[in-house]
């Protein structure tokens, strides 16, 4: 799981400099509670609590997007059902359930 | 073209799209603007989600009054319907007059009479050593974080590139209070002061690009090269570089943010049967017009995706785009003389920008072969210099055989750098190794969006 230590406040890569006001959202990733903000994209909801949305199938690195403009598709997440999500152009809903990994009927 | 009774589409609700959409709507014709954002405004007049609070002001500095009007306009038109907006909608494909679009109600074909392509552009880039790490993002994609979101992805930032988005940038997220440890720019100091004349087409830009740049301080370095970044599992820890004189410097960073200015969207042009030529001051291909925007058949083309003049030459060229689409329906059309003098002053600015901070092809020649060249699939600069030797330099020959432009992304971001490559393997220049080819869908498309109605064609990518 590339989310290890996603529990520990502050695990993610995001840091918010405006708009902290907003309701809170409440998502599952990866089996765990999370919080984010109403506004949020999915991408910005899943690296505030953890550093990579994803594991590249070509390398060993994670991925945390790069363009966020919907034109680099390096940000496609998993849901525990359903279609994958491009992470930089979806909004956060509440009770999305996403994975960082595929799920395990797919590999 | 499908001829009539099909509608004028415009593709891009950008400055360009948006001018382009209101010129139709006043002569009386009802264009279909389809749009992947959720609102109307692109990539440099984005808007936040609804409920976000900070002015226009903060979001897009002394540009704001431009963005507050075009999203005006926009919103107006589209609620009179007066433009048939459909948002969060991308075209994957085009053939036979009409459009393939994947919307939130799934796939459907938008047939057309006459196509106005306002596509935009994306953040050129160079590989770095390290770049496909976690953490490491593209200019662009760092702005619109802090514009659209309200925020960053690190506590310690490096930005690196060139070009006028590479200043803008690291001051907008100082103002925003981040923390900015240094800019990087591989542009020499003589090359930028050697544009200047050129500058000068527009002083009061010019001018706040030199106010920017003051406001940065000893963050600043100029006529830089970037070794690598350095990682770890969770993303960067550092950027490797040298300064002008030759000095081996190392920046600590838990974020970089890379781009060397932009790179027009051309694959729906591609498609649509647009010639190309290889343009030596964008180091790009791109697609060959005339003045107005013409590709001929029916096709029009404006704003970044056509040539790289920012948003003020957007809005022009998308007037003049859609008032050569006017004229070409018999259709009364504005009048185009006082818009292409405009476009001409831009025009000689927009060189003098490509001019002051120039694509680091050097810098790409001598790329380590562990470089990452394709972020999608992981090929190296090695792996592609042994498909040249293995292949010849051609480049959608080495994608076939070396799948470098071949990955999800279609080869936005490898492409450039690939030509680059292969030129230097090759012994040639960039524009003798050939373009690489656009090929639908140019954008990923889930395989239900092709299944019948009726067996899951609601969900959308």
């Amino acid at each position: 799981m590339i989310g290890a230590g996603k529990d520990a406040p502050g695990a993610g890569r995001v840091v918010r400099l405006a708009e902290q006001g907003r309701a809170p959202v409440r998502f599952r990733l990866d089996g765990a509670d999370c919080a984010a903000m109403e506004g949020d994209t999915v991408l910005t909801a899943v690296l505030a609590s953890v550093p990579a949305l994803r594991r590249s199938e070509f390398g060993p690195e994670g991925r945390a997007g790069f363009c966020l403009m919907g034109a680099c598709q390096d940000c496609w997440v998993w849901q525990e059902v359903g279609p994958r999500l491009r992470a930089c152009s979806t909004p956060i809903a509440e009770g999305m359930k996403l994975l960082t990994e595929a799920p395990g009927d797919w590999t | 073209m499908s001829g009539r009774g099909a509608p004028v589409v415009v593709v891009g609700a950008g400055p360009a799209g948006i001018r382009a959409a209101e010129t139709l709507a006043a002569a009386g014709v009802r264009p279909v603007v389809i749009d992947e954002g959720r609102r109307a405004g692109g990539q440099i007049y984005r808007r936040p989600p609804e409920g976000f609070s900070r002015t226009p002001q903060t979001l897009y500095g002394p540009e704001a009054s431009k963005a507050v009007a075009l999203h005006a306009v926009f919103d107006a038109a589209a609620a009179s319907g007066r433009v048939d907006h459909r948002p969060e909608s991308s075209v994957l494909a085009l053939g036979d007059g009409a459009l393939q679009v994947l919307g939130p109600e799934g796939r459907s074909s938008i047939a057309y009479d006459r196509l106005i392509l306002a596509t935009g552009a994306t953040d050129r880039l160079a590989p770095v050593p390290g770049w496909q790490s976690p953490g490491v993002y593209g200019l662009g994609g760092t702005q619109i974080a802090l514009k659209a979101q309200g925020l960053t992805f690190g506590r310690r930032i490096v930005l690196a590139g060139s070009g006028p988005l590479l200043t803008l940038v690291a001051v907008q997220l100082l103002k925003a209070g981040a923390a900015v440890a240094a800019v990087l720019d591989t542009a020499p100091l003589g090359r930028q002061i050697a544009a200047l004349p050129e500058l000068l087409a527009r002083p009061v830009f010019a001018l706040r690009g030199v106010a920017m740049r003051a406001a940065l301080g000893g963050r600043y370095h100029a006529g830089i090269s970037l070794d690598r970044i350095e990682v770890d599992g969770r993303g960067p820890v550092a950027v490797a570089w040298h300064d002008a004189g030759g000095r081996v410097r190392r920046t600590d960073c838990d974020m970089v943010g890379l781009g060397w200015h932009l790179q027009a969207e051309t694959h729906l042009a591609d498609l649509a049967g647009c010639a190309f030529d290889y343009d030596e001051t964008w180091a790009q291909w791109l697609p060959r017009t005339d003045r107005m925007g013409r590709a001929g058949d029916g096709v029009y083309l404006a704003g970044d995706g056509l040539r790289i003049l920012g948003a003020d030459g957007a809005e022009v060229a998308g007037r003049l785009a859609a008032a050569a689409c006017l004229a070409d329906m018999g259709l009364p059309a504005p009048d185009a003389a006082a818009d292409l003098r405009k476009l001409d002053r831009l025009d000689r600015f927009a060189r003098g920008i490509a001019h002051a901070f120039p694509w680091p092809a050097e810098m790409i020649r001598a790329l380590p072969d562990e470089t990452v060249v394709c972020r999608c699939e992981g090929v190296t600069a090695g792996e592609l210099r042994k498909t040249v030797d293995y292949g010849g330099a051609e480049a959608n020959r080495v994608k076939s055989l070396g799948r470098v432009g071949m990955g999800r992304c279609q080869g936005r971001f490898c492409r450039l750098a690939g030509v680059e490559l292969i030129a230097a393997r090759a012994g040639t220049g960039a524009d003798s190794v050939g373009r690489l080819r656009g090929q639908a869908p140019v954008r990923p498309a889930p395989v239900e969006a092709w299944m019948d109605r009726g067996c899951g064609a609601a969900g959308s990518g």
